[in-house]
C-alpha cells in the first residue's frame, strides 16, 4: 500500500512538472500546444539514449550520470521548440493547434522510424534509476525526494515568473495582443520564450519519467496519455494558476487511478475494454469541466495592479 | 542508382530498397496500406507509369481528404471553430458502415443509413455540448472538440474493439492496364466522391438552406441581420459535415482498413486541405484536398512514406505564413 502511494505520487510529481510546461504556454501566453506528449517523449529519449549502458540496438548509450541526462533532454526539448516556435509561433492559436499536430505525429513516427536513434517500437531498455542501492530497497522513494524537490523549484520558478514582468507581458498578449504589441512589446520574441521554457519543462517530465519505468517505447507516448490528460489537469485544475495546475494533476491523475480500481471490477469479457473506457470517462469529465465550471477548480487569480495609490516616478512598466 | 547527383539524405537507403519497411510490419497499422506503394523503392528515374500510379493513388487519397475537408471547412467558416473530432467523426461513419455491411448488406447501400446515424451523432453533441459552449471564446469549443474526439474514439473501440477490420477479406485483383495497377475499389471511390461533390454543388447552389450556408460563411453578421434562421443552418452544417465525413470515412476503410485512431491521423492533411482552399469555401477544400494527395504521394518518391505528414504539415505552415487566406481564398482579410 506504501509502495502504491510512493508509485502514485512520482507520477502525480511528473505531470505536475508536465502541466507546469503547459501552463506557462497555455495558461499564462494563450498558446494552444497538442503536441505535449512530444516534447515529453523527446525529453525521455534524450536522457535515456545519454545515460543508459552503451547498446548496439540504440544510438549510444553513453553511461553518464543521471542528472547530465536531465540537462540534456532539457536542452534538446528547448533547442526544437525552439526550431518548431520560430516556424509555427506567428500562427494564431487554432491554426497553431493545427500544426502542433502535425508536429507530434512527426516525432512519433520519428520514434518509430528510426531504429538506429531510438531502436523503434522495441524502444529502450535498461534506463538506470538514480540512487540505486543507496539505501537498499527504498531507491522509490529517493526518487520520490528527487521528484518532489524538482517539482518544487519548478513550481516556485513558475510562480515567480508568473508575478514577473515578464509574466505579465504573456498575459498581456494573451488577453490582447495588438495591445501588446501597440505597446511596443516585441510578441514574436516573448511567444517563443514561453513556448522554449514550457516545451523545456516538458522534456524534464520526460527525462523524470523514463528514470522512473526504466524503459520507453513510442507506446508510453501515445497522445491519449501523455497530452489528453495533462490537457484535462490543466483545465480541470484551472488554467493560469500553478497551484490549480498541480491540484488538477492530483485530482485528475487521482480519478484516473481511481478509474482503473473500477475498470477491474468489471466482468472478464470486459477486460479489453477497460483502457477505453477510463478514457470515456476522463473525456466526460473535461466536458462537464468546460459546461459547468471552465475557469478551474482554482481560477487565476493575477496578482492586483498597482494602480493610483502613490504615483512613484520610478514605476517601470513591464517587461 | 549508383551515382547519382543527389545528396545522400534524399537518397534512398539500401535497406529501404530492397525490402518492405520493417516498421510497417511493427506498427499496428500498415504506413500504407496502398499494396501497390512504391514504398521508397522508386527514386529517380521513376518511369511514366509508376508516376501515373502515383497520381492515380494520389486522386484516391485526395478524394478521401476532401470530403472530410469539406465539413471542417464548413464548420470552421460558419461555427468559428477548428472541430477536432472531425477526423474521429469520419472513423464512427466509417464503423457505422462496417455494422450494416456486417448485416450483408452492400457497402454502397450501407454508407446511406451509416451518413444518417453520423449525422445524428454529430447533431446531437453539437445540441448536448457546442450549443452552451457558443458564447465563449472558439478556442473552449477547441478544447471541447479535443475532448470529444477521445470520447467518440473510446467508444468506437469500446462497440467495435481496438483492431484492425475490413468490410471484406480476401484479396481484390487490380485491374490491369500495361504496367499500371488499379483496385477496383479506387473507381467505386473516385467515383463516389465525384457523386457526393456535385450533390454538394447542387444543394450550395440550388436550395434556400445552400445559399444561406454560404451567406453565413462568408458574412457570419451579415447574414444574421437578414434574418438567417442561424441555429437551423448550424444544424444543417453539422449534417452535411457528417455525411460526408462519413463517406470519407467508409471509403478510407475501404481503400485500407478500420481502426480506431484511422481517422484522428488524417486530422492535420484534412486541416491543411480546408486552409488550402481558404476556410469557409467548400469548392476550396476540394481542390486542397486533391492537392494535398497528390503531393503527399508524389513525396514518397523522395521520403520514406512514414513521413508523409511532413508533406501537409510543410504545405499547411508555408501556407499559413506567406498566404492565410489559402490559395483559392480572397487576397487580403483574414488573420493569422
Amino acid at each position: 500500500m506504501l509502495s502504491y502511494g510512493i508509485f502514485f505520487l512520482i507520477l502525480v510529481g511528473i505531470y505536475g512538472v508536465l502541466v507546469l510546461g503547459l501552463n506557462i504556454q497555455w495558461g499564462y501566453a494563450g498558446m494552444f500546444n497538442i503536441g505535449v506528449g512530444a516534447f515529453f517523449a523527446v525529453g525521455a529519449y534524450a536522457s535515456a539514449i545519454v545515460t543508459t549502458p552503451p547498446s548496439a540496438e540504440h544510438l549510444g548509450g553513453f553511461n553518464l550520470p543521471f542528472w547530465v541526462g536531465f540537462a540534456i533532454a532539457v536542452a534538446v526539448a528547448g533547442a526544437i521548440a525552439f526550431l518548431i516556435g520560430l516556424i509555427t509561433l506567428k500562427l494564431r492559436s487554432d491554426y497553431l493547434a493545427i500544426a502542433t499536430i502535425g508536429i507530434a505525429e512527426i516525432i512519433s513516427q520519428i520514434l518509430r522510424n528510426e531504429g538506429w536513434l531510438t531502436n523503434g517500437v522495441r524502444g529502450i531498455t535498461r534506463i538506470p534509476r538514480p540512487f540505486r542501492g543507496w539505501i537498499p530497497g527504498q531507491d522509490t522513494l529517493l526518487y520520490l525526494g528527487l521528484v518532489l524537490v524538482i517539482l518544487a523549484v519548478v513550481y516556485w520558478a513558475a510562480e515567480r515568473a508568473y508575478r514577473s514582468p515578464w509574466g505579465r507581458v504573456l498575459r498581456a498578449i494573451r488577453e490582447d495582443e495588438p495591445a501588446t504589441l501597440a505597446a511596443g512589446k516585441d510578441v514574436l520574441q516573448f511567444r517563443l520564450q514561453a513556448f522554449v521554457l514550457g516545451s523545456m519543462l516538458m522534456g524534464l517530465a520526460g527525462a523524470l519519467y523514463a528514470h522512473f519505468v526504466n524503459f520507453i517505447s513510442p507506446e508510453a507516448f501515445q497522445p491519449e496519455f501523455a497530452t489528453f490528460i495533462v490537457w484535462v489537469m490543466l483545465i480541470a485544475g484551472g488554467s493560469g494558476n500553478n497551484r490549480g495546475a498541480l491540484l488538477g494533476a492530483l485530482v485528475i491523475w487521482g480519478v484516473w487511478s481511481g478509474s482503473e480500481w473500477l475498470t477491474n471490477r468489471l466482468p472478464p469479457q470486459w477486460a479489453t475494454r477497460a483502457g477505453p473506457l477510463r478514457i470515456l470517462l476522463i473525456g466526460i469529465l473535461l466536458q462537464v469541466i468546460l459546461l459547468t465550471r471552465s475557469q478551474g477548480l482554482l481560477p487565476e487569480r493575477p496578482p492586483k495592479p498597482v494602480l493610483g495609490t502613490s504615483p512613484s516616478p520610478k514605476q517601470n512598466p513591464a517587461g | 542508382m549508383g551515382a547519382l547527383p543527389y545528396p545522400s539524405f534524399l537518397r534512398t537507403p539500401s535497406r529501404w530498397r530492397d525490402q518492405p519497411y520493417p516498421s510497417a510490419a511493427l506498427s499496428r497499422i500498415p504506413l500504407s496500406a496502398n499494396p501497390w506503394h512504391y514504398q521508397g523503392k522508386v527514386f529517380l528515374g521513376a518511369s511514366v507509369t509508376q508516376l501515373l500510379q502515383l497520381f492515380i493513388y494520389g486522386l484516391v487519397l485526395g478524394s478521401i481528404y476532401a470530403l472530410g475537408a469539406i465539413g471542417v471547412s464548413l464548420t470552421f467558416g460558419i461555427l468559428r471553430f477548428a472541430n477536432f473530432a472531425h477526423g474521429d467523426l469520419m472513423t464512427l461513419g466509417a464503423y457505422f458502415g462496417l455494422t450494416f455491411v456486417g448485416l450483408g448488406w452492400p457497402i454502397g447501400v450501407s454508407l446511406i443509413p451509416a451518413a444518417l446515424a453520423t449525422v445524428l451523432c454529430a447533431v446531437g453533441i453539437d445540441q448536448l455540448i457546442y450549443r452552451r459552449l457558443r458564447r465563449e471564446a472558439p478556442v473552449i469549443l477547441l478544447i471541447s472538440s479535443f475532448g470529444t474526439a477521445l470520447i467518440l474514439r473510446s467508444l468506437v473501440q469500446i462497440i467495435w474493439g481496438p483492431n484492425n477490420q475490413v468490410y471484406r477479406s480476401g484479396i481484390q485483383l487490380p485491374w490491369r492496364l500495361g504496367e499500371l495497377r488499379i483496385k477496383p475499389d479506387w473507381a467505386v471511390i473516385l467515383a463516389g466522391t465525384a457523386l457526393l461533390v456535385v450533390a454538394l454543388h447542387l444543394f450550395l447552389q440550388r436550395t434556400r438552406v445552400g445559399k444561406a450556408m454560404r451567406a453565413m460563411a462568408d458574412n457570419f453578421e451579415l447574414a444574421k441581420i437578414t434574418g438567417i434562421d442561424t441555429e437551423r443552418i448550424v444544424l444543417w452544417t453539422w449534417a452535411i459535415g457528417a455525411a460526408l465525413a462519413c463517406a470519407a470515412g467508409v471509403f478510407l476503410g475501404m481503400d485500407t482498413r478500420l481502426h480506431p485512431t484511422m481517422g484522428w491521423r488524417l486530422l492535420l492533411p484534412i486541416f491543411a486541405a480546408a486552409i488550402l482552399g481558404g476556410i469557409g469555401r467548400p469548392y476550396g477544400a476540394i481542390a486542397g484536398g486533391v492537392v494535398i494527395g497528390l503531393a503527399e504521394e508524389f513525396s514518397t518518391l523522395v521520403i520514406n512514406p512514414a513521413y508523409k505528414t511532413g508533406v501537409a504539415f510543410a504545405i499547411l505552415v508555408l501556407l499559413l505564413i506567406f498566404r492565410p487566406t489559402g490559395l483559392l481564398g480572397s487576397p487580403g482579410g483574414g488573420d493569422v
